[in-house]
């Protein structure tokens, strides 16, 4: 019996168990974490049923609420008698919940914590009705008609529900049209208005307006500015249209509220809807987040600015990083004199991968921001003076800082990859009388390729979760435009961008609205993870398909 | 020393040119001498194998005829090796040339991670020579050169990885025929293969000598007999004996010889 577990311990059996026990934790944990997310992000877009509640109030009085239940808790007992609540002696904890009752322009409101004991009555009206609306948040209430121009048109069951899907389809096309027009054709306009006034005042700064060229900018000017009076009439006629319908609602209190056709986003009746349809309405609440721009504060709408951003952000930077760091690697395996010069570089270079980011943020506001796009704006952009052009946070400061930041990961990883070249690969391509160059260029380079993707991988997932050092340089809460537009020159590498992960910070905790917030944050987080694994999918798949290609590491 | 007694040519009746000549050739690693005063010809079109126990310096010695010798750290070379007249060691050689006009085979096949096609066409598109129509001729006359044509001609395109171990070794060979040397260095070009692509190296070799001078190293004195015109046999950095094949393994001078091709040593 010693003797076997003398044994057991010689052949190192219990390391394995330890080392196994090990990976099992970190995946675990893994997991968890992404089914928590997941699970807590992904339930948000599912349609949850509408309750109506009897509420007894503490003066006794009895109040309906029409919403649906957020979140359930218990609460001590005790917590209660001491705000003044008549809780019986014997209880211990009573449970709460929290009801979403929307609203918020009626009541101020748009969340009840509702003590338990204190509901008398809960009901599924199955013509509970939800609007999502452009702002003020959801309504909730009961269709009672529609009204044209004011009046009421004693639509009833079917009919009604007809007439409502007619009508917000029209206002739904109204509103897209009217936006389209504001923000790309509109939008254009005051692109190039701007832009004539730089020219304007570019001329001046130089003292070359000449009359002539003053009078082509004016009817430049002039051009656009009848442009601009169409487009807006054409605008204001769409407006008006949109002004005819309203729908007539009852709140759960008995009030009447009249809202118009063109607030409406989306409506639905949660308790009438069968599997399908709400399945229907989860996939299309699921595109929009991830397609449509942000509304009320972040806390309604999608995030693809956002999205959109750091696939830029990160694209961009890799973009930098990349060339920089296996010119650097190559350098310093290939080049230079292997010292005492060239350790220390080295231990320098890892050591800069330990620097906590947020000095990289400052680094990069201090150095990018200021020292180097205060100069590009003296230099090449003073027209726009006193407004920074890239004197000021922006994609291209954003990305060289996360550049700088992940540069180490790629340096090492590209001399790893360089040393392990077989040195009868190079003697092979020397002795056919290639220069050192040439050999690198045509047969090492190619070869470590598969390396220096690595380095890519690694420094696209430290990048792409990296919030800090951006808040600095260049990320806002929101961005009126996208970085990339119709507008020349198209990549606007000036521009302040959106990021999911300071939209996480954003939402989660800078938001009014915490309550209504905190679905989206955990949304938000599995989209990033999301992002960040298709962004290392496609890298590793690209780096797969090098490697069939130079696989004699593996054969030698 | 040793090397004084050594002939600098070989004994024999008609002598050919000398494509390559070593004149008091020394070659240290820092300290420590590798090569005492080497004086060897390669005559031209002939193969010359160099013999000796391992650590005698015979491959360091083939690397100096391109210079190969030049990467590695600290190491220094004495004397001179003439290339049709002048030092390959002078001021203001081109290396790349020299080494294109003296290729080199390695003990392990080293073919580059492209297509069989693009391998032998490397040395040529390093002179700047990418029209197709050169690039083909020249590619299928080095693969039949090399004796691969007719196993590979269907798969240019495909990796060089692909072939087995003898075909690889046999389309270094015809990279390094494909720029049209003068000389061809094989480092025991058939150490690392199984016997029958040994013997298919050497049924090449003996073909390759119609057009190319031949040096070659190797561990096996059968393969030296079957395959060389001249052997030297070297020793702790020197060259010990140096002479027409026949002549090394019938009849040595030199007891060291003598006591190595029978197998007292090495």
């Amino acid at each position: 019996m010693v003797n076997s577990m003398r044994q057991w311990w010689r052949q190192g059996e219990p390391w394995i168990w330890l080392n196994a026990a090990a990976v099992a934790v970190c995946v675990l944990m893994i997991l968890g974490l992404l089914m928590l997310i997941s699970a807590r992000g992904m339930s948000h877009f599912w349609p949850r049923p509408v309750l109506q509640v009897e509420y007894q109030q503490r003066d006794g009085s009895r109040v309906h609420f029409l919403g649906e239940v957020a979140d359930r808790e218990k609460v001590p007992a005790q917590i209660l008698r001491d705000n003044g609540e008549a809780v019986p002696e014997e209880v211990l904890q009573v449970e709460r919940l929290l009801l979403k009752t929307g609203n918020r322009k009626l009541t101020g409101k748009d969340f009840h914590w509702l003590l338990e004991p204190r509901i008398e009555r809960v009901d599924m009206p199955r013509d509970a009705m939800v609007v999502e609306r452009h702002e003020w948040g959801n309504f909730y209430g009961f269709l009672l008609d529609i009204l044209q121009d004011g009046q009421r048109q004693h639509l009833q069951g079917t009919a009604l529900l007809e007439a409502l899907k007619a009508k917000v389809k029209l206002a739904q096309a109204l509103y897209a049209q009217i936006k389209h027009i504001e923000k790309v054709e509109i939008g254009g306009i005051n692109y190039e208005m701007e832009r004539l006034r730089l020219k304007k005042r570019r001329h001046e700064l130089d003292g070359d307006l000449t009359p002539e060229l003053l009078q082509q900018l004016d009817e430049e000017r002039k051009a656009l500015n009848a442009r601009y009076t169409e487009l807006e009439k054409a605008r204001n006629v769409l407006l008006e249209k949109s002004t005819h319908d309203a729908l007539l609602f009852r709140t759960s209190d008995g009030r009447e509220v009249t809202i118009p056709t063109r607030a409406v986003v989306r409506y639905f009746q949660p308790n009438a809807m069968d599997f399908g349809q709400k399945i229907h309405h989860y996939l299309a609440k699921l595109w929009e987040f991830v397609s449509d721009e942000p509304r009320e504060a972040n806390t309604e709408g999608g995030i693809f600015p956002a999205i959109f951003g750091t696939v830029i952000m990160v694209i961009i930077m890799s973009i930098l990083v990349t060339p920089f760091g296996v010119i650097a690697a190559v350098y310093l395996r290939e080049y230079a004199h292997q010292g005492l010069l060239v350790r220390i570089i080295r231990i320098a270079v890892n050591n800069l991968a330990g620097v906590p980011s947020i000095v990289y943020g400052v680094f990069g506001l201090g150095f990018f921001v200021y020292a180097i796009g205060g100069s590009i704006d003296q230099l090449f952009f003073p027209e726009a003076l006193p407004a920074p052009t890239f004197g000021t946070g922006g994609l291209l400061w954003a990305s060289l800082t996360l550049a700088l930041l992940t540069l180490p990961v790629v340096i090492v990883s590209t001399e790893e990859g360089l040393s392990r070249i077989p040195k009868a690969i190079r003697e092979g391509s020397l002795a056919l009388g290639a220069t050192k160059a040439e050999t690198l260029w045509r047969t090492v380079l190619p070869m470590a390729s598969p390396a220096m993707m690595t380095g890519m991988i690694l420094s696209v997932a430290r990048a792409a979760g990296e919030v800090a050092p951006l808040m600095l340089v260049g990320v806002v809460k929101l961005a009126p435009t996208l970085p990339l537009d119709g507008n020349a020159p198209f990549l606007h590498l000036d521009r302040k961008f959106m990021h999911l992960g300071f939209h996480i910070y954003d939402v989660g905790f800078q938001s009014p609205n915490v309550e209504a917030a905190r679905p989206l944050v955990y949304a938000t987080a599995f989209l990033l993870v999301v992002v960040i694994v298709a962004l290392n999918l496609l890298a590793i798949y690209i780096r797969n398909r090098l490697r069939e290609r130079y696989r004699s590491l593996e054969q030698h | 020393m040793e090397s004084s007694t050594a002939q600098a040519t070989p004994q024999h009746n008609s002598q050919p040119g000398a494509a390559m000549e070593a004149r008091n050739l020394r070659l240290f690693y820092g300290e420590k001498q590798a090569l005492n005063g080497i004086n060897l010809q390669l005559l031209d079109k002939k193969v010359t194998a160099f013999i000796g126990p391992s650590g005698c310096g015979k491959s360091t010695l083939l690397r100096c005829f391109n210079r190969m010798n030049d990467l590695v750290d600290n190491c220094r070379i004495e004397g001179e090796i003439l290339l049709e007249g002048t030092d390959i060691y002078a001021p203001g050689v081109d290396v790349s040339e020299l080494r294109r006009r003296v290729g080199m085979v390695f003990q392990k096949p080293n073919p580059f991670p492209k297509s069989i096609y693009e391998n032998v066409a490397y040395g040529l598109r390093l002179q700047g020579i990418n029209k197709r129509r050169v690039l083909d001729e020249t590619v299928e006359w080095a693969l039949k050169g090399a004796a691969l044509w007719d196993e590979v001609k269907d798969r240019l395109n495909d990796s060089a990885f692909g072939l087995s171990g003898g075909q690889q070794q046999r389309l270094v060979i015809a990279r390094a025929i494909a720029v049209k040397p003068q000389v061809l260095l094989l480092d025991e070009p058939a150490s690392a293969l199984d016997p029958i692509s040994t013997l298919k190296i050497e049924e090449l070799i003996a073909e390759l000598k119609e057009e190319f001078t031949i040096a070659i190293v190797t561990h096996n004195m059968q393969q030296a007999a079957r395959v060389s015109d001249y052997t030297a046999f070297m020793y702790m950095g020197d060259l010990v004996e140096y002479g027409e094949t026949s002549l090394i393994f019938t009849n040595p001078v030199q007891k060291k010889t003598e006591d190595y091709i029978t197998g007292r040593y090495g």
